[in-house]
């Protein structure tokens, strides 16, 4: 299995240790992962605040390399992957927009090359069975809350799991062996950048789905995005100091349970790169794994 | 409350809801008003208007106050309006279009958001990705609060998740030309 | 000499203010055969009929064009007139410049007065082809069946009944009785249902002109009005009808628990089962696919305890034919599968409800007996959540209509629960409030203004779970502020469907159905219990939703149809059917598998050839199946077949008459 890579602006930055553990969980799982050479921006949210058909062209153009090597991409940032599912689709849809959208990016793009999402990639093509059969560290006993975020599995229309109540990243957990919680905040929105451009409002949100998944008792979160995991990670001292709450739960990108769970070294995974301890669960994990290889 | 008089006012906002409806694609006079997007809408206890009544301004073409309203900068992009809206209106897409369109007035509610979002393109158009540092610090510094979130920065640096330097690409002229060539078809960037 | 005359009709101004009416007529007097042509206002009226007619008279009219409107409403009525101007009906025909021409072309009248003429100029043509047609008779069998035992079907069983004729209920389930048996009160006035249901489908089951046929369903239908032959499958209900005394012993004694399909599973039945105490017939039935006898062999407990033996593993179904003059279908609806909703977490909530489940929580004999309590634990709500139009009126999940009953029902559900639980909040999400009715309207203000319960304008866009309460979220449209709720209880007025094999049924019998697969009426205003197919009709919410009084009503309009049919003796039928030129006939039968309706076969004939007798097949067109559909007489390959009154020439007239 092969396909083309964009980690995206945050991967190499705050969700450096999200790129880290996907590289090494796609290496153990066997899949390839070809990374789009001299990848640019997709323009997030910023583009397409700004002006629609630089929204289209940004990500177009990493398609179109994409594209030319004949290979789908797999995106881990949900963000990313949204803008640029956005304009595969309306790429495909549309000649007129196809000649528009070569024209300013001065490269092809017929909408061929098809944007999925890193967590589609595993849990859809690869398969849940084929992930549970090498896993070797189970997540006994864990307890995780799923959060896709707003725009993972969003319009419904072309989306790889059920808008309202997903459940990928559940069946994933239970494939590694963990415990999924269920709960009701598992699309709502953390707010993006409005954390840092308008606190105010940002904060509240962050607030809203910590204190959901508090009350589930579940040991952790898991999500798939970038953008979510500094809300809910970075911020999450901050925001508990704002509403007199202690949440410490740890927050984890799907891979690096992932990785946790197929035996590689939490440490090479970039977990100690977080600002919530994770500590308590990976030692919690390890005695876990270490009594079910003495017995 | 001031007295709206109907048809004047429709007169009045039929250039800016034409470029509306040109622009999201979307027919305002679909939404039948069940406020389906403002229940759900994250963003809607903050909102001076809900998407709900955006959707109403437009609808009966009283753009002004749409496009001066706070509700079109602090709408996430969420979609979940868009997702669960009875009648298959794209509302996040109408916000987006509004946002575009009332920074091409120059009336925008929200300075320092917008700023962000400026701040953000400027780093992609120079460097080919964005780099977050110098979008924090210069967002912080344009937004007249240089202390603001300047805690995270040594730790930050620290995990190696901030460099100091942008991550450039070489060939960065391609994506200069794909700015030059929006602007060139009317993108105000 | 022929003597066409031609009438321009006006419509008022729906064809005048496109079509030079005038100008038509004026034109009209050249073309070939034309004797006499003129124009009137409204030619469907008395006084243009009496026009026509005083027309044909003096001017000794012999065939005769009117251009009005599409034929489908006013070819009878135009027919009936020159009939009694003592023309043959057939004599007749339209040029039809409404529809085809003037509402389609209402801005350029020069053109469409060059476009209604020529209409009418084709029209001309062909009437002077046509040929004097004779209507001939089919007998009438005195029998109706009603499909669907539900309220609608049992009032216009008992309708046609009282009148002597004899009809047989056809119903699906063990028992008659409907969607109605599951609702307790009904609005406006809050009769208990049962009490107002029983009686009729006590007096249906006694009369002696109705035989009920439960638990069983349509397989087949042939033939056509006056004659229906439907095959009728009786399901096999392993309990002899006429040996069971009801006496209940068999039930009790059942080790085997089901859900309840009529307690909306908020119950357990059992294998054998009637499935509502007022249940008729009241004698069980054996559910075989739960059944531990009919899953393994074993049990038979029903069997030995049985004091007079009525119960018998080995009855199969069985397949009878009988022949109908008409047929009611009365099969009623389903409820929208809200599951869809995920955002409602409908399925995965225990306390987030429909409508029908709720009806059962305030029945004396549901699974709380009438006291309102939550489905997960037992507790009495004390804030209950309705959301409105759930599956109503969205086009991204659900059906784009209103289903028209449930903004009554739900502000009956919203007095119910005022009235039952002490300190009670009622909230009720609405879009629009539709409460048009006798008595309806007031029914819903005393709702608000004398039982409290609150209405918010604003569609719910999600629920969830917290500790045993459920968040609601929604918008207070009229304050334009983001509102929750926390509820006890959620309750989804959901949408009224069509029944999932609503369309099988319409094709099996032979009508047609719409884009929601509600049955078509044959006329929206004029002919709503009609079908386009003669000898059926429709009653009750299969033609769309429709609350209590209105199924009725239409119950015994569609009875007044049938009982006018089963009258006669005899009906005409339609003489514009396929004629066989035997002469050119090469006995291929490539048209006897095109037929749709079966009404062609093979037949042989004798013919003196050279002084010798030789026997040849040909085809044979049956008068009573023929509906003139058409279809042989293009899969001929001899031209020998012809269908009367649109014959190849007359076709080619028309077309020559544009053309030429
Ligand atoms: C929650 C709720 C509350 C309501 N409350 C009220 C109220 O208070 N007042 C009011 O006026 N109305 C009320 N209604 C509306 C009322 O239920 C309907 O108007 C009424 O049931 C329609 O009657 P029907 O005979 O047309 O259909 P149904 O009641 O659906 O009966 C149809 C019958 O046909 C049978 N059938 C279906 N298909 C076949 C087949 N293929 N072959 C043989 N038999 C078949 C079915 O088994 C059923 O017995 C309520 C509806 C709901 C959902
Ligand atoms: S959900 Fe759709 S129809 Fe309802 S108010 Fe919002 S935009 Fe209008
Ligand atoms: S897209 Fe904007 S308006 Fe719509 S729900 Fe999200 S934040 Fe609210
Ligand atoms: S005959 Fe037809 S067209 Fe003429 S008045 Fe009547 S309805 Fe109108
Ligand atoms: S044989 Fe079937 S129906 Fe009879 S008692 Fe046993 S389980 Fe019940
Ligand atoms: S025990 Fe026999 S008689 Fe009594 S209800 Fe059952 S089948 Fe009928
Ligand atoms: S009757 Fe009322 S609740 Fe039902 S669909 Fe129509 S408006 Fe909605």
């Amino acid at each position: 299995m092969k396909y083309a890579y964009y980690p995206g602006c945050s991967l190499s930055s705050t969700g450096v240790e999200y790129d880290i553990s996907t590289k090494k969980v796609a290496k153990s799982l066997g899949i390839e992962l070809w990374e789009i050479p001299e990848w640019n921006c997709c323009g997030a949210s910023s583009a397409h605040l700004t002006d629609h058909l630089l929204a289209l062209a940004l990500p177009a153009r990493n398609l179109a390399i994409a594209e030319e090597k004949g290979l789908d991409v797999a995106i881990p940032c949900a963000a990313c992957y949204a803008r640029c599912k956005a304009t595969e689709v309306e790429v495909r849809n549309s000649k007129e927009m196809q000649e528009t959208i070569s024209a300013v990016i001065e490269r092809q793009y017929t909408g061929k090359s098809q944007a999925r999402a890193l967590l589609d990639v595993f849990v859809n093509d690869l398969g849940l069975e084929s992930i549970n059969t090498l896993v070797n560290k189970p997540l006994k006993d864990l307890k995780v809350v799923s959060y896709y975020g707003c725009l993972l599995v969003r319009p419904p229309k072309l989306g790889f799991d059920d808008a309202e109540d997903p459940q990928s990243m559940d069946k994933l957990i239970e494939a590694l062996g963990g415990t999924p919680v269920d709960w009701a905040f598992k699309t709502e929105c953390c707010g993006a950048a409005h954390a840092t451009t308008k606190s105010e409002v940002g904060f509240p949100m962050i607030e809203k789905i910590l204190t959901a998944a508090k009350e589930t008792g579940a040991d952790c979160i898991a999500t798939a995005c970038p953008l979510c995991m500094s809300n809910l990670d970075m911020r999450q001292t901050q925001v508990g100091a704002k509403y007199g709450q202690n949440y410490s739960l740890p927050v984890f990108y799907f891979t690096e349970l992932m990785g946790i769970a197929l035996g590689i070294n939490p440490q090479e995974l970039g977990i100690s790169k977080h600002f919530v301890d994770v500590s308590g669960i990976v030692k919690k994990l390890n005695e876990a794994a270490g009594r079910r290889d003495t017995a | 409350m001031e007295r709206i008089e109907l048809t004047a006012a429709w007169a009045k906002g039929q250039e800016v809801l034409a470029e509306v409806t040109k622009e999201s694609g979307v027919r305002a006079s679909k939404c039948y008003q069940c406020g389906k997007c403002s229940a759900g809408c994250p963003v809607a206890f903050a909102m001076d208007k809900t998407p709900r009544e955006i959707m109403r301004l437009v609808q009966l073409g009283l753009m002004d106050e749409a496009l001066q309203s706070h509700t079109i900068w602090l709408c996430a992009s969420c979609d979940t309006c868009s997702t669960r809206c009875p009648r298959e209106v794209d509302i996040a897409r109408v916000m987006e279009t509004l946002r575009i369109i009332a920074k091409r007035k120059g009336s925008v509610a929200e300075k320092k958001m917008d700023l962000f979002h400026d701040l953000f393109l400027k780093s992609v158009e120079n460097n080919g990705r964005v780099h977050e540092l110098g979008l924090i610090l210069g967002f912080n510094i344009y937004g007249m609060q240089p202390l603001k979130d300047a805690h995270f920065g040594p730790s930050m640096l620290l995990k190696g998740k901030l460099s100091p330097l942008p991550h450039t690409i070489k060939d960065n002229g391609e994506v200069k030309k794909i700015f030059a060539n929006v602007r060139k078809r009317g993108g105000k960037l | 000499m022929k003597r066409v005359g031609v009438f321009i009709c006006h419509c008022g101004t729906n064809i005048s203010a496109a079509v030079d009416c005038e100008k038509v007529a004026e034109n009209a007097k050249s073309f070939p055969g034309v004797a006499y042509s003129t124009d009137y206002k409204y030619m469907c009226a008395e006084p243009g009929q009496e026009l026509i007619k005083k027309a044909i008279k003096e001017q000794k009219l012999d065939r005769i064009v009117v251009a009005s409107c599409s034929p489908r409403m006013h070819e009878p009525t135009f027919r009936r007139c020159i009939e009694s101007g003592g023309l043959n009906a057939y004599l007749l025909e339209m040029a039809n410049i409404r529809e085809h021409c003037s509402w389609v072309h209402p801005d350029d009248k020069e053109r469409a007065t060059i476009k209604a003429t020529d209409l009418v100029k084709m029209a001309v043509a062909k009437v002077m082809q046509n040929e004097a047609l004779v209507r001939s008779t089919i007998p009438i069998t005195k029998r109706a069946l009603v499909i669907g035992g539900g309220i609608a079907g049992i009032q216009a069983a008992l309708d046609i009944a009282n009148t002597g004729h004899i009809v047989d209920v056809v119903e699906k389930e063990p028992s008659i009785g409907g969607r109605m048996a599951q609702v307790d009160k009904t609005f406006p006035t809050l009769d208990c249902s049962a009490c107002i249901l029983t009686p009729k489908m006590v007096d249906v089951a006694n009369h002696p002109n109705v035989n009920l046929i439960t638990y069983s369903e349509i397989e087949k239908v042939e033939g056509y009005v006056g004659n229906f032959d439907v095959t009728i499958r009786k399901k096999a209900r392993s309990v002899d009808l006429k040996a069971c005394t009801g006496c209940g012993t068999c039930i009790q004694k059942c080790p085997t628990k089901v859900p309840s399909e009529f307690e909306m599973e908020m119950m357990d039945r059992k294998a054998i089962y009637t499935p509502f105490p007022q249940a008729i017939p009241n004698k069980p039935v054996i559910d075989r696919e739960n059944c531990r006898y009919f899953k393994s062999g074993k049990c038979g407990v029903c069997q030995k305890v049985c004091p007079t033996n009525a119960v018998d593993f080995t009855q199969e179904d069985e397949l009878v034919t009988e022949r109908y003059g008409a047929i009611v279908v009365a099969t009623g609806f389903d409820l929208f599968d809200e599951s869809v909703y995920g955002e409602y977490g409908y399925g995965k909530y225990k306390d987030v409800i429909t409508g029908l489940h709720f009806e059962r929580l305030l029945n004396a004999s549901g699974p709380t007996m009438g006291k309102i309590k939550r489905p997960s634990d037992g507790k009495i709500p004390q804030n209950v959540v309705f959301i409105k139009c759930v599956g109503s009126r969205d086009e991204a999940k659900g059906k784009a209509y209103c289903s028209k009953t449930c903004c009554m029902y739900t502000a009956k559900h919203a007095t119910l629960v005022r009235e039952k639980i002490k300190d009670s909040n009622a909230y009720v999400f609405y879009m629009d409030v539709r409460t048009p009715g006798k008595g309806y309207d007031e029914f819903y203000t005393r709702t608000t203004d004398q039982y409290g319960a609150k209405y918010i304008r604003g569609r719910v866009s999600k629920i969830y779970e917290k500790g045993d309460k459920l968040i609601v979220w929604g918008e207070d449209t009229l304050l334009g502020r983001p509102v929750e709720i926390e509820a006890d209880m959620v309750v989804l007025a959901t949408a009224m469907v069509a029944k999932a094999d609503a369309a099988k049924l319409a094709q099996m019998v032979g009508f047609s159905y719409d884009q929601n697969h509600f049955y078509t009426e044959a006329h929206p205003k004029l002919a709503p219990v009609e079908t386009h197919t003669a000898g059926v009709f429709l009653a009750g919410a299969c033609q769309g939703p429709k609350d209590i009084p209105e199924s009725v009503a239409q119950a015994s309009a569609a009875a007044v149809k049938v009982c006018g049919l089963l009258s006669k003796e005899e009906m005409p039928t339609e003489p514009i059917i396929s004629a066989v030129n035997e002469a050119i006939c090469s006995g291929c039968g490539m048209c006897v598998p095109v037929c749709p309706y079966t009404a062609i076969d093979l037949k042989v004939i004798q013919e003196r050839i050279h002084g010798k007798t030789v026997s040849r097949k040909v085809a044979n067109v049956n008068s009573g199946l023929c509906q003139g559909c058409g279809a042989c007489t293009v899969a001929c390959r001899s031209a020998a077949l012809n269908l009367k009154h649109f014959t190849n020439e007359q076709i080619l007239a028309e077309v020559d008459a544009l053309c030429l």
